[in-house]
């Protein structure tokens, strides 16, 4: 069963099973504005949940994306690459940024759901 | 208007707040003994008076210009055009500094382009930045770079590298991880290869070496990409580029440079324009300012500056660099003096140079006891003196012959530098000044 959870740096991560899936939420592409380029972990990598795990840039800014939990980078979108535009087309889905195999999948409870994240969002 | 920064009143309350008692307690680290220090100045002179001592003091100096010189080292002593101070003087390159919205100065970012392209074609590389603040700083933030790119911490350095150059890679990259050098041995090839693990970020060689040798860089770089580690090229004499094949062609991943001889006096040191120049894929890891060229929204061509997020007013402490300083009229000099020599000139003014170091070399070793130490050279090689070089090239100071750089002012550990020197020949020096040093070498040694 998938669910998704959000982090207030503005990062969602969805998890299936063991594995889970990391990206930037939508707000944050619309902040952001036409995203150029972005930094992944190489697969191998062990992230610490808040720990730094990518880099986003749009044509004025860049940003530092933060893993959402702990655990083992197991696969990059490397079609970001060619096509970082997939972040602002498609934030949530095709714009995902890494999959990860977690530690310890409890560290996600503390993270917002989306009823939590779209108040949060609302508030800023 | 009268612009007073702080009032007492002001001051009083700044130190309340932070709990000093004086301007004075801010310098408390600083030793007593290196406060108010007493200088041995003369009093207070009139203009007259002080324009009269200077003049006799800058007397005692011989300038570069006016007897028989031979230094280089890194620093080399061309033939500017006047035209080139001509231009950069103009007040719309003298006076004008980097724009906060750089696209307002379209003039600068095209020269600023041009540059790029130069040094580009010149090192065989793909791009290149809008220079930097000069060779060796410009070598430190290869290293930075290397170090970032590849995750690595140890490098390697040549010891034929110039020593003032490892000595700025020491106090910049030196915290990242170990520099390793092999044993110092003019003239000689020197083992990298065996230095080179699985920790190396890169490996840092000069051509020509700081003893005017000519290396093949090709086995350097295939033994550190078998390691996974860079190699970055270092030329301290840009001019040899003219008629020795390019860094980018012998496998080189990043090029440090200094573009002095190109355009630029000797200037007593500086300032000086770095070179800076990588393959694509690592663009962004570069450091330094990068200007693009590009269409408006009518189509037309026009420049702007570009992948500014790796920059520190946008990345902050992330940024690929924080030394700000590029040199932007030294860039200049260099771009116009470049496009005036063109590709055939610069090509010419190379063989040029050469054909008079191997003159010099020619007459120089016909003096007894006097020996080529670097078989292979561009425009400046190492000779090995049948006395302390120290000696030879003050004795010659006083027949008006400025022999060159001896090795022990670079290598002052090094007891086998002793008598060795550093000899440097350009298209400024005549037949005459050949013969002249030819003469009072055998006079000397």
């Amino acid at each position: 069963m998938s669910e998704t959870r959000y982090t207030d740096q503005h990062e969602w991560i969805r998890t299936d099973g063991g594995t889970a899936t990391v990206g930037i939420t939508k707000y944050a592409a619309e902040q952001l504005g036409d995203v150029v380029y972005v930094e992944l972990p190489t697969p191998g990598k062990k992230l610490a949940a808040g720990g730094e795990a990518a880099v986003v840039e749009s044509v004025k800014a860049a940003s530092e994306v933060y893993t959402p939990a702990s655990g083992e980078v197991t696969e990059a979108n490397d079609a970001l690459a060619a096509e970082p535009a997939k972040v602002n087309a498609d934030p949530e889905g095709a714009g995902w940024f890494f999959k990860m195999k977690l530690a310890n999948a409890a560290e996600l409870s503390k993270l917002m759901t989306k009823d939590q994240y779209d108040k949060f969002v609302k508030g800023l | 208007m009268r612009y007073l920064p702080l009032t007492p009143d002001d001051r009083r309350a700044m130190l309340a707040k932070i709990g000093a008692g004086s301007i004075d307690d801010l310098f408390r680290d600083v030793p007593q003994s290196a406060r108010n220090a007493k200088f041995p100045l003369p009093p207070h002179a009139g203009e007259i008076e002080v324009e009269r001592t200077l003049t006799k003091l800058a007397r005692e100096n011989v300038a570069a210009g006016s007897e028989p010189f031979f230094c280089g080292a890194g620093a080399y002593r061309h033939h500017v055009p006047a035209s080139v101070d001509h231009l950069i003087q103009r007040s719309e390159f003298l006076t004008s500094y980097t724009p906060y919205q750089p696209e307002v100065a379209q003039g600068t970012l095209q020269m600023l382009f041009e540059f790029q392209t130069q040094v580009a074609l010149l090192t065989g590389m793909e791009v290149a930045n809008a220079s930097m603040y000069d060779g060796s700083t410009a070598a430190a933030e290869a290293v930075l770079m290397a170090q970032r790119i590849t995750r690595r911490g140890r490098v390697v350095l040549s010891s034929a590298l110039h020593p003032h150059y490892s000595e700025t890679i020491r106090t910049l990259a030196e915290l990242h991880g170990a520099l390793v050098m092999p044993p110092v041995t003019p003239g000689r090839a020197e083992d990298l290869a065996s230095l080179i693990d699985n920790q190396t970020a890169c490996v840092v060689v000069q051509n020509p070496d700081v003893f005017g040798m000519l290396r093949d860089l090709k086995p350097i770089a295939e033994a550190a990409h078998a390691k996974g580690a860079l190699l970055i090229a270092i030329v301290t004499e840009i001019v040899s580029l003219g008629l020795i094949e390019p860094p980018g062609a012998t496998g080189a991943d990043i090029v440090a440079a200094e573009g002095q001889s190109i355009g630029n006096g000797l200037n007593f040191g500086g300032p000086y324009v770095g070179l800076f120049a990588t393959r694509e894929k690592f663009i962004r890891q570069m450091p330094g300012r990068l200007a693009g060229e590009t269409v408006d929204a009518n189509g037309r061509r026009g420049y702007v500056l570009t992948l500014s997020t790796r920059e520190q007013h946008i990345r902050r402490e992330k940024a690929t660099s924080n030394i700000c300083t590029n040199s932007g009229l030294c860039a200049l000099a260099f771009t116009i003096h470049l496009s005036l020599l063109g590709e055939e000139g610069l090509k010419r003014l190379a063989r040029l140079n050469h054909a008079r170091a191997v003159q010099l070399a020619d007459r120089l070793c016909k003096v007894k006891g006097v020996q080529l130490v670097t078989a292979i050279f561009f425009n400046e090689f190492t000779l090995k003196l049948p006395k302390p070089a120290v000696e030879v090239v003050d004795a010659l100071a006083g027949k008006g012959v400025i022999a060159g750089v001896r090795a022990s002012r670079l290598y002052p550990h090094e007891r086998s530098a002793s008598d060795l020197l550093i000899v440097a020949a350009t298209e400024l020096n005549t037949d005459d000044d050949i013969a002249a040093y030819q003469t009072a070498l055998a006079e000397v040694v």
